[in-house]
């Protein structure tokens, strides 16, 4: 991406703030316990960033004995944006996002 | 897994926990990649854009401050003039919507553009550092109208912008919070289907203004809403007897739970008669939604 | 071509017309209301193909413009006077966005008191918004300047708005007979625009309008500089290949009768009648010569001084003035001066304003004054003419609420 000064500032680089990597401002860190994430994805629907992906359902263990819940989409939070607001733990209808002390 | 359409990038400036973004994110997944945004001027203009960076992944504007709904009408214009086709969507803060944008708002929506208007209301001039708005409520506290011994914040109520906006006739206006994500992308979709102005207002929890842990965002969303605060409706041609509330609580919640957590009413907790005005004015503006929309259910208009 | 009785207002709606501009965003405004009024017309009948867009207020008359130019659409608009005013917040952000906008102006006082009539205060009050700004002097200028406006807005080496000033009344509501050329002809000259930079298309999702912070804000205004330097060399392009398209000679600087001692100098409608005294003032042995300013943005400084060397005062007669300095026009007029060694004398003169006539024996007088400069009798510097100063009270004469 070159960005020269642009004729009337006009930005052509369409989602760029992705190079900006706002995990930095985090003090508390989501922590997704696996084995109690139902896949609802309410986490990734509430992120304000957004910051957690829906990735392979294979990435992440499923909850024991649940084979429904294991076809879903699991969810990961990207830490390289992830500013701690803490909304999915929040919103975790089962309670399992925990925030934890960033340690950097 | 299939790509999803995601409207917005991270690493965008807004404040941990801000819902702006979530208001945006959801609305511009259920109109598709097939729009053109129009911002005015405030934090969500701001945080979004800093050159040479961009959180949109569609084509966007910003013009000013107060004009984002007339700098709309000529995209919709122009649009038209080139025989082209997509959905126009303005965001506006409560600043830029309801009070130094709002002749240009009822300019645009008078004349019939074919865009829809969202209205992220976090109740205060936030970009600017939390200045009262005429979509401040009752005796919040803000820079401007401060907590003061003789005065305790500010003394008008909210302004019913959606109203005004329905009395005009829009085709469709809805009020909306992003903790009721169903009713708000419904009334997305039923908007984007109808051609002409379009108003939605939707209640933005503003972690750094209304001062509360940035965690509750979407909870304060939800309260503002099964406390009757902000209650959920839609109405159509600005015709009462289309009028419904979308979304009655099965229990009305006193006004207090959604006061508490934020330090904006620190002072209205401490003192039970300004409580009082705020959990009245919530009882009347209820009351009289409630009413019209039995009446409108019933066909006694 | 068709030759055709019209008011300057027409004249310019024809200029609109000609362009086949794609939105009209326009809110009306004294004298130039006929402008959107012919073009609502022209809609209604068919005869145009634009989308007509009626706003409650200038302000957003030029927000809808910026919308529909930033959409990628060729836009027009025209106001006057307290219209222009309220629309300055967003002559900025247009020329700051590089949006090809030309827009007329009814040139017309501003309030307090409240007055219809012609200056160019409205105009000179815009001076620094980064639009181009040409006046007319008659209706046909004002016509022929808009083709020129948008062929040199939107050439890629320019990408700036534009502005052609018409007099309020003395152009806005004056018959004349004008050239009207024929479509297929202005087509030739005026391409349809293509947007290269501004353009909102989901197919290529740009953002236009970010926060400029300080790492880059002065280097957009630099390209805003380097644009409208740029433009002085397009504008006498556009001119000239006018010229050859419609048999009509423009120039950024047109002077009459060189080579006097004192040098007249003026913009828009008066310009007319500084050459009718140009030209008597010379059969009776007078030194004196004129210079028409048709480009104020940009100016031709160095041009400018080819045309008044030999001069030894220089008389910037102007319908505009800013308070504590002198005329604006004479500003730039001083400059050119210094920065290219024109050793004359300087004097402003201010007529006209709020729309009291500017007639030959105002020339008269700036004549005289200009020749008691040139002898040393009298100081140069701001000459109010046709004022009545001896009615003008002072605030410690006050005395209704003494």
């Amino acid at each position: 991406m070159v960005k020269k000064v642009t004729v009337g500032a006009v930005v052509p680089w369409p989602g760029s703030t992705a190079e900006n990597k706002t995990g930095s401002w985090r003090t508390l860190k989501p922590v997704i316990h696996y084995e109690k994430c139902i896949r609802c994805a309410i986490c990734w629907m509430y992120c304000p960033e957004p910051a957690i992906l829906k990735v392979d359902p294979d990435k992440y263990p499923a909850p024991e004995g649940k084979p429904a819940i294991a076809k879903l989409p699991a969810v990961e939070i990207d830490y390289d944006y992830c500013k701690g607001c803490g909304i999915c733990a929040e919103e975790c209808p089962v309670n399992a996002i925990e925030m934890v002390e960033e340690v950097k | 897994m299939p790509e999803e359409f995601e409207p917005i990038a991270p690493g965008h400036s807004a404040c941990a926990g801000c819902g702006s973004t979530q208001i945006v994110r959801w609305v511009l997944k259920e109109a598709g990649p097939n729009t053109i945004v129009v911002n005015a001027t405030g934090c969500l203009e701001v945080f979004s854009t800093t050159y040479p960076y961009t959180m949109w992944r569609v084509p966007w504007l910003h013009v000013a401050f107060e004009n984002a709904a007339a700098a709309a009408s000529g995209v919709e214009a122009a649009l038209k003039r080139m025989g082209k086709k997509a959905h126009i969507i303005a965001f506006g803060g409560d600043g830029g919507t309801a009070d130094i944008g709002f002749q240009a708002l009822s300019g645009m929506v008078e004349r019939g553009h074919d865009v829809l208007y969202v209205m992220y209301d976090n109740e205060a001039y936030m970009n600017t550092g939390i200045q009262r708005s005429s979509s401040t409520p009752l005796l919040a506290w803000t820079t401007t109208s401060p907590a003061g011994k003789v005065i305790p914040g500010k003394q008008q109520p909210k302004k019913p912008v959606a109203w005004i906006i329905a009395a005009h006739g829009a085709p469709y206006v809805a009020t909306a919070s992003i903790a009721y994500l169903t009713d708000l992308r419904k009334k997305v979709r039923t908007a984007l289907s109808i051609k002409g102005p379009k108003f939605i207002q939707a209640i933005q929890p503003c972690t750094t203004g209304w001062r509360f842990d940035p965690s509750l965002t979407v909870k304060l969303a939800r309260l503002a809403v099964e406390t009757c605060y902000f209650p959920l409706w839609e109405m159509r041609n600005g015709d009462l007897r289309t009028f419904r509330l979308t979304y009655i609580p099965k229990e009305k919640k006193p006004v207090e739970e959604f006061l508490r957590p934020q330090r904006r009413f620190r002072h209205v907790l401490q003192n039970p008669d300004l409580l009082e005005r705020i959990q009245k004015w919530v009882d009347e503006n209820w009351e009289r939604m409630l009413k019209l929309h039995e009446a409108a259910v019933n066909q006694k208009l | 071509m068709v030759v055709m009785t019209l008011e300057g207002n027409e004249a310019a709606a024809w200029g609109a017309r000609l362009a086949r501009p794609d939105v009209i965003a326009a809110y009306p405004i004294t004298p130039s209301t006929h402008i959107p009024e012919r073009l609502s017309e022209w809609i209604a009948d068919g005869i145009m193909d634009s989308e007509m867009i009626l706003t409650e207020s200038e302000h957003s008359a030029l927000s809808a413009c910026v919308g529909a130019s930033a959409t990628g659409a060729r836009v027009f608009t025209a106001t006057a006077s307290q219209g222009l005013a309220l629309m300055h917040e967003i002559l900025h952000i247009a020329s700051g966005m590089r949006l090809p906008i030309v827009m007329a102006i009814g040139n017309r006082a501003l309030s307090a008191p409240i007055n219809i009539w012609c200056d160019h205060q409205d105009m000179m009050s815009q001076r620094d918004t980064g639009w181009m700004q040409f006046f007319a002097e008659s209706n046909q200028e004002a016509l022929d300047l808009i083709l020129i406006a948008y062929k040199v807005a939107e050439d890629r080496r320019v990408l700036l708005p534009a502005m052609v000033g018409l007099d309020a009344f003395t152009l806005t509501h004056t018959f004349e007979q004008v050239d009207v050329p024929e479509q297929e002809e202005v087509d030739r000259y005026l391409p349809k625009y293509r947007p290269v930079h501004a353009f909102l298309d989901p197919e290529r999702p740009i953002t236009q309008g970010p926060l400029g912070t300080p790492q880059h804000y002065m280097e957009f205004k630099y390209a805003q500089y380097e644009a409208m330097n740029r433009a002085k060399g397009v504008i006498v392009e556009a001119m000239e290949e006018f010229g050859r398209a419609f048999g009509r000679e423009y120039a950024p600087l047109v002077p009459f009768s060189p080579g006097g001692e004192i040098v007249l100098v003026t913009m828009g409608s008066m310009s007319g009648t500084a050459r009718v005294f140009v030209r008597g003032a010379r059969q009776e042995g007078e030194s004196v010569s004129h210079v028409k300013v048709v480009a104020f943005r940009p100016f031709y400084h160095s041009k400018l001084a080819e045309l008044l060397a030999g001069a030894k005062v220089v008389a910037v007669v102007e319908r505009a003035f800013s308070y504590g300095s002198v005329g604006p026009l004479a500003q730039d007029v001083a400059y050119a001066m210094h920065r290219y060694g024109i050793k004359a004398k300087l004097a402003n003169f201010i007529v006209g304003l709020g729309g009291r006539d500017v007639t030959l024996r105002d020339f008269s007088e700036v004549l005289e004054t200009s020749k008691r400069i040139l002898k040393g009798e009298e100081d140069p510097g701001v000459f109010w003419l046709n004022v009545a100063k001896e009615e003008v009270l002072k605030a410690e004469e006050v005395i209704w609420n003494a």
